[in-house]
Parts: C-alpha cells; structure tokens; sequence
C-alpha cells in the first residue's frame, strides 16, 4: 500500500469540482466551484446551508457521479468510479442496509464480495460489531432495531471495510437527539481508534464543530467554500463539558454566522 | 417478537375452524340437496368419494393424472426460470425495455388457448406442446413483475452496493434478485393458477390422456361422478400448489413479511 504521509500528499483531494444537471426546464449548478484539500487521518466537517449541494459533493467524492469539471483524487488516484478505499454512510439508514440479510451478514457482504479469507472475516465482523455496541444482536434483522441501531450497523459495515476514507452523509439527521449525541461520540472514537480519514457531512452546525477538527463551510448555491475553519477544541471531547465551553461557543456563534451570511448573499 | 398482537383467530384450533368451517357447511349443503331432490348429474358425496378413489387411484393414475401432474410441474419450473432470467434481462437495460413493451402488449392480449391449434401445427401433438402452451400463457405475469422488482430497487440501496463494489454476479444474487423477489413472487402467485387452467385446454384438442382428456371424455360418456371427480382432482391440484407457494413464500420472503409487520405496527 502507499502510504500518503510519506509524499505528504492529501488523502483527498477535490480541484475546481462543478456539478451541473441538465434537464428539460433549464440547467441547474448544484456546486459551482469547489477546492479543498483533506489530509490523512483527519476529521472534516462540511457544513452548509440545506440546498447548498452537499449531497451532490459527496456523491462526485464517492464516485457515484461524475462532476461536469473538476477532478477529485483519492491518494493521488483520480475517482472516476466507486473507489475501493472508500465507504459511504448515507442518511437514509433503512434503505442502505439489506432488509433480506442479518446484521452480522450485512456487515460481512462486502468483506466476501473482496474474497476475504473467512476467519479473517469473522474478526473483522465480530470487532465492527463489538466497536459500535451492537454484538449482542449479530442474528437479527436490520428491520428489527431502532433507527439508531440500524445506523450502528451502517457504520459497522463501514468499519469492517477498513476503507482510507469514510464519507459520512448527514449519519445522524433522522435519529432522536439522544441517539444523535451518543453517536458523534461513537464517531470520535472510532475515529481515535482507526485513524481513518473522515469526511462528515452535516446541516448542523453544533453537530460540526463538536467533531471536527476542521469545519469546511459551504456557500449558499451555486456552492463555493464559504470559510475553511480550524477547530482548536482539544481532542478529548464529552457532550457536556466541550458543549459548555466559551470556546466551543465562540467557534459555534461563527460558523452559525458564516451560514446567515451564506443563505443572504443570495436570498 | 414480544410486540406483537395477538389477532383473533390465532391459536391453532380457531385457525382451522376458519379454514375448514366453509368447506364443511359447503359439502352439507350440498349432501343435503342430493338427498331432498336427487339429480342423475348431481354425485352424493360419498358417491364422489368411492368414484374419485376407484378413477383416480388405479390405472388412470398412471395414464392421466401423472403425466399431467409432470407436464405441469415442468411448465411452472420452465415459466418462473423463464420469466425471472427474461424479466432481470429486460429490467436491467433500457433500451431492451423499450424494444419489447409494444411486442408484449399484443402477446399479451392473446388468449393462451387460441395459441393450442397453431402450436399442434407447429410442434405436433405431444407432450413439448403442452408445455410451451402453459409457459406461453403464464410466463407474462412473473416476467411483466420481474421486470418491475428490478427496476424498483431503491437508489440508496443501489449506491450501497455500488460504494462496496459488489458488482456484476454478486450484484444480481445479493441485492437485485432479493430486491425483486417480492414482486417476483406476486407473479409466480399468478402464474399457477394460470398454468393450472392450461394445462387443461392443452390437454381438450387432440388428446388421449391427461386430466384434461379424461374429464372431457367422462363428460360426452355421461360418466357423472368420474366427471365430477375429476374436476374434484383439479381442485386438490390448485390446493397443493397454493401450500408449496405459501411454505416457499414464508422461507424466500420471511424478511420481506416481517418487515411489513413491523412497519404495521408503528
């Protein structure tokens, strides 16, 4: 495998992305001009106003669509199809999970599909599950969990998978709020453990500057970067003390005003 | 699971009360009419039941209700094998969907039967021709809802797949096949009933076996009870059909029903 910190080449790399779809009624320019470079093993946060196009970003990233111009590169490889150092988490966690297979089976499809050898498998599945708390229930169906659980097992797959990148779109925005908090923090260590590159997508800005360690604020569409933020929170995290602190406040009252300005520069 | 309700008419007993309760005041009524008036084209029951065992259980069971039986057997495996590979075929690329909708619309409205005297011209009066009648009638239900479960797979479900790289052959087993496989079994539902009625028709024009043949034959001989019996014969037929759809439903389809009684339920 080539290692990235050698060259000291970004892990990800998106140049001068545009997206535009062309249908009857008109073209429309989901993401107008986007450049933004992530390095290995850090925790990126892409936060915009809803309609700013970041669904569309992240599926040019994975390779699902093909920009109109611009280039994205994964370990200084161009993406022109899904790329095998990649996994995707989507929102919608009830359709990305196969209702017809256990979760442990879940889990472990991709891993057959690449012909992993069995037992290798086996302990790959048995630690995703293990790491998102869920190896009590290897036998049940995804139907049969909670939203939140059901999303445990997206990112277990995920994990499994080993990928260099994630990609995460908007994990966590149709669970309770509950579920949300402990998921980030399942996030933040899964992330610590793996030291796996991680690009978050959210609409919600608390939600971004508590991950983070660098919040990319998109423009209102036609999308361009608003802001590219460090977030010099420190690593360790909890929900009640980094939430309370002046710091987090601070970083949360910018971002928060970054977005206003966003959606009126164009409203 | 623990949530579930408990429906009136779920303990074992009241399951079959429901389903025989029907059938038994059926066949009283009907015992009842043969005694009050008599009818020579009406059997008794206990007259059906010794007819049906003498016909159908000697010599006949060999010549007629067997082949039959195989025929039809043969006919569904070759309509579901059929459909399913045409349908995932069809479903799978545009332009092929395009080319054959027109062609199935005007197959489609073709009655079966009237394809019987062309297909003896064809083929010849044998046993490949009644299976090509079946296949020729039922095949549209399971191929017109394969098409249809292939093309609906959800999007997101299909990015998934996509992003894991589970293309190609693993594509079609783990997630097109089982995506599809609700609305594949809407159409084989279908499609047995309909194989059953041609398997019939392909056995009335110039035959001298087979189900069909005999209760034609039974009938033009004022052979009533035989007649009756094997009508009796066609009905068992569809009954058992309809119990190994239903056991291969619940083990194909055992997420796909549960899912829904969960959805039901919140």
């Amino acid at each position: 495998m080539q290692s990235s910190a050698q060259t000291d080449r970004p892990m990800l790399s998106v140049q001068g992305l545009k997206k535009v779809y062309s249908s009857d009624s008109g073209d429309v320019e989901a993401v107008r001009d986007l450049t933004f470079d992530i390095a290995a093993g850090q925790l990126v946060c892409l936060v915009g106003p809803s309609g700013a196009g970041k669904t569309t970003l992240l599926k040019c990233i994975a390779g699902l669509l093909n920009p109109t111009s611009g280039v994205v590169e994964l370990d200084g490889q161009k993406v022109t199809e899904p790329p095998k150092k990649m996994a995707v988490v989507f929102q919608e966690y009830g359709r990305s999970l196969f209702p017809w297979m256990t979760v442990r089976d879940n889990v472990d499809l991709p891993l057959k599909n690449q012909r992993v050898p069995k037992a290798e498998r086996q302990k790959l599945v048995d630690d995703a599950l293990e790491a998102v708390g869920l190896a009590h229930v290897p036998r049940s169906y995804p139907w049969q969990l909670s939203g939140g659980m059901q999303q445990r097992v997206a990112i277990a797959r995920a994990v499994a998978y080993r990928p260099q990148v994630l990609l995460m779109d908007e994990p966590f925005a149709a669970v309770d709020a509950q579920t949300r908090a402990d998921l980030e923090d399942l996030m933040r260590e899964i992330w610590g453990k793996l030291g796996v590159t991680i690009l978050f997508v959210t609409h919600d800005i608390d939600e971004s500057v508590y991950l983070g360690e660098r919040v990319i604020i998109l423009s209102n569409s036609p999308t361009v970067v608003q802001e590219d933020l460090t977030i010099d929170l420190p690593a360790e995290r909890s929900q009640l003390e980094t939430r309370s602190s002046p710091r987090f406040a601070e970083l949360r009252h910018h971002v928060y005003e970054q977005i206003q300005r966003a959606k009126n520069r164009t409203a | 699971m623990s949530g579930k309700k408990r429906r009136k008419g779920d303990s074992l007993p009241a399951r079959i009360g429901f389903s025989l309760g029907l059938p038994v005041l059926l066949i009283a009524i009907w015992w009842l009419s043969t005694v009050v008036s008599p009818s020579f084209f009406v059997p008794t029951p206990p007259e059906l039941v010794q007819t049906f065992w003498e016909t159908w259980v000697g010599p006949r069971f060999h010549t007629d209700l067997l082949p039959s039986v195989v025929r039809l057997a043969i006919g569904i495996v070759a309509t579901i094998v059929l459909g399913v590979v045409l349908g995932v075929l069809i479903g799978s690329n545009r332009a092929l969907r395009s080319l054959t909708e027109p062609i199935f619309e005007f197959f489609r409205a073709v009655p079966p039967p009237v394809l019987v005297p062309l297909l003896i011209l064809i083929i010849g009066i044998n046993d490949q021709m009644r299976i090509v009648v079946i296949v020729s009638g039922a095949i549209w239900p399971v191929l017109l809802n394969t098409v249809e479960g292939v093309r609906s797979v959800d999007s997101v479900l299909t990015d998934t797949g996509r992003t894991y790289g589970i293309t190609g052959f693993a594509r079609l087993r783990y997630l097109v096949l089982p995506a599809a496989s609700p609305r594949i079994m809407t159409g084989v539902r279908q499609c047995l009933s309909i194989s059953l009625i041609l398997m019939v028709i392909s056995e009335m024009f110039g035959s001298s076996s087979g189900l069909g043949f005999t209760i034609v034959l039974f009938q033009r001989s004022f052979a009533v009870p035989q007649m009756w019996s094997g009508i009796a014969v066609l009905g068992l037929i569809g009954i058992a059909l309809s119990l190994i759809f239903q056991f291969t439903e619940r083990r194909v389809l055992g997420w796909y029903l549960g899912q829904r009684e969960v959805q039901r339920d919140q």
